[in-house]
């Protein structure tokens, strides 16, 4: 049997599907990495909040059979790069960590729909938690670009997980730190803090990604103060083109809820259309 | 040149891949041409309205995953309306899979599917069944017989049965399917099973159980193909596990004259253009100039022992 050559991108298709090879694959802190893929053009059109779906290849005893979606952490056309910032936590995250520069994976995507930034934003309010902020880090220069001004509360379980260099990418960003090691990640903490930022400097929008607690929070403020908002939500996925129905989610349309598929539909949601929370695993 | 055709009854097929029902939608023409395929079936569509299942909705396994979506279903009139309308100015011949919850529902629907844009029903008789205590209709000869009997009365287009692995006498419920009026087979579904979450002692399935797929069963649908092929004159269609163009002349082997590809299209979306490829490339590399002649060419004679 002849070896039969992975497909490359083809601009005929919307969905770019290629072999990537890894230029940089750091460790960030004790748990996130940072992966850098040389990719071609057909891959590097992606939006803040849409993400890949890799192949994760078999590496030190994991060998994860389905594709791992992640959103994709910065853009980078001019550098023919994408790159991913991870939490090292099961068999593909595993697997990943193991890639060295020069080896390749299979990539697809830009996939799903990303963050809306207005035209007319002129404040973006971002609440991110864990690995959710590396899914909100590409909103960061993309606003910063159109001269939007950001606020950040960044949530993390203490300074030396927090990655605020990695989320700001030396923008400018008014960045508020919350760690659970002293309790400032608290939700009433957080609320008290977000209840001084929206009546100082009342955004044009809210985003938000790696929590139910902090969702649950700005849904609610969301409303009092009559500021919109989207989130980003993660789902266990297969496909990741909206053929399988795996990665459903319940979201409120037209006055009743209705199951929606992250990968298609979403990733990114309004705030208030997020019926539910859901605990993984 | 290989001669890729096969004829699946009275449909003839420019070749024998198709995307197995459930693990194909029009989505898939974002990365690869859909014309390329030798059919294209959708997912099974219900009578009623549902919903689908709990969420997670899949799970992977060592080679292979769980998923129990619940088949999520927004009727026939709108399967007719708005889903067989996608596919008109495609070439391929499309395939409707349904499924029903009693023998009456799924004659009723059958029919209502029966429409121009239609070239064949397959019946997912693997679903379980409301009036057999939610054992699946292909799980006995009896309530095989009595779905697809129902439903051939009802529909002159091909008929498929798709039956399931979770039957303890494949042959006989093929053979049911035969005898009913079946065109062809699907030889199989998934294989019920489940896993637990170490971690937190949940299943990991919201339905707690679902379906096996993936080249973890492969060994399973083909033995299943070439003991179906053994005691029925129909076309059979193999689905299981097939991920290569290798596999594909395996269960051709077997006894399949076509093949549906589902988990792997998951993997790599464009898995059925590079089987396809493959199944060119070992036809040529073997010198087959038809691919059908493969079909059921299984060599299980023993060479009796010299001494």
């Amino acid at each position: 049997m002849p070896v039969v050559q992975p497909i490359a991108a083809r601009a005929d298709f919307p969905v770019g599907n290629a072999r990537c090879v890894v230029r940089t694959n750091r460790a960030v802190n004790d748990r996130y990495r940072h992966l850098v893929l040389e990719a071609p053009p057909a891959l590097c059109g992606a939006t803040p909040g849409q993400f890949f779906h890799l192949l994760c290849p078999p590496a030190a005893g994991n060998d994860p059979f389905l594709r791992r979606p992640m959103s994709v952490y910065r853009i980078a056309p001019d550098e023919h790069a994408i790159e991913f910032l991870y939490n090292v936590v099961g068999a593909g995250t595993r697997s990943l960590a193991a890639l060295a520069a020069g080896d390749t994976l299979s990539v697809m995507g830009p996939l799903g729909i990303g963050f809306t930034i207005g035209a007319a934003y002129r404040h973006i309010l971002m609440v991110a938690r864990g690995v959710g902020l590396a899914t909100m880090a590409p909103v960061v220069p993309w606003a910063r670009r159109r001269g939007i001004r950001v606020t950040a509360v960044l949530s993390a379980r203490s300074p030396a997980d927090l990655m605020a260099r990695e989320f700001t990418q030396r923008e400018d960003v008014r960045v508020h730190p919350v760690f659970d090691q002293d309790g400032s990640s608290e939700v009433a903490r957080v609320e008290t803090l977000l209840r001084a930022i929206l009546a100082e400097d009342r955004p044009d929008t809210m985003f938000t990604c790696g929590s139910n607690r902090l969702m649950a929070l700005l849904q609610r403020l969301g409303l009092e103060y009559d500021v919109p908002g989207e989130i980003a939500l993660e789902q266990q996925m297969a496909c990741a083109l909206g053929v399988c129905l795996c990665c459903v989610r319940p979201i409120k349309a037209a006055g009743e809820i209705v199951h929606k598929r992250v990968c298609c539909e979403g990733p990114v949601f309004d705030l208030q259309q997020v019926a539910g929370t859901w605990r993984h695993g | 040149m290989v001669d890729l055709s096969v004829r699946v009854g009275t449909l003839a097929l420019e070749n024998p891949v198709m995307p197995a029902s459930g693990c194909f939608s029009h989505e898939f023409g974002q990365v690869f041409d859909l014309d390329r395929l030798g059919a294209l079936v959708t997912k099974s569509v219900t009578p009623k309205l549902r919903k689908g299942n709990a969420i997670p909705r899949v799970a992977e396994v060592s080679h292979g995953m769980l998923n129990s979506i619940g088949i999520p279903s927004k009727g026939i009139p709108h399967f007719v309306n708005e889903v067989v309308p996608l596919y008109a100015s495609h070439s391929p011949p499309l395939v409707a899979s349904v499924s029903a919850d009693t023998v009456a529902e799924f004659a009723d629907a059958a029919a209502a599917l029966s429409v121009p844009g239609v070239a064949a029903i397959e019946a997912n008789i693997s679903c379980p069944n409301l009036e057999a205590d939610g054992h699946a209709f292909a799980m006995t000869p009896d309530t095989t017989h009595a779905a697809v009997s129902a439903i051939r009365q009802r529909t002159s287009l091909p008929l498929w049965a798709k039956l399931t692995p979770n039957t303890g006498d494949i042959k006989a419920v093929a053979r049911a399917a035969e005898t009913a009026g079946a065109d062809a087979i699907v030889v199989a579904n998934t294989i019920l099973g489940m896993s637990i979450n170490l971690n937190t002692f949940r299943p990991t399935l919201g339905n707690v159980m679902g379906g096996l797929s993936g080249p973890a069963i492969k060994p399973i649908a083909l033995r299943m193909v070439f003991q179906c092929a053994e005691v029925v004159a129909i076309p059979i269609i193999g689905c299981g596990g097939i991920s290569t163009g290798e596999d594909v002349v395996e269960f051709m082997l077997a006894g399949a004259t076509a093949v549906q590809v589902g988990t792997a299209s998951f993997i790599h979306a464009d898995a059925m253009i590079r089987i396809l490829a493959e199944l060119q490339a070992f036809c040529e590399a073997r010198g087959i100039a038809r691919v059908a002649e493969l079909v059921h060419k299984a060599r299980v004679e023993h060479e009796p022992i010299e001494w």
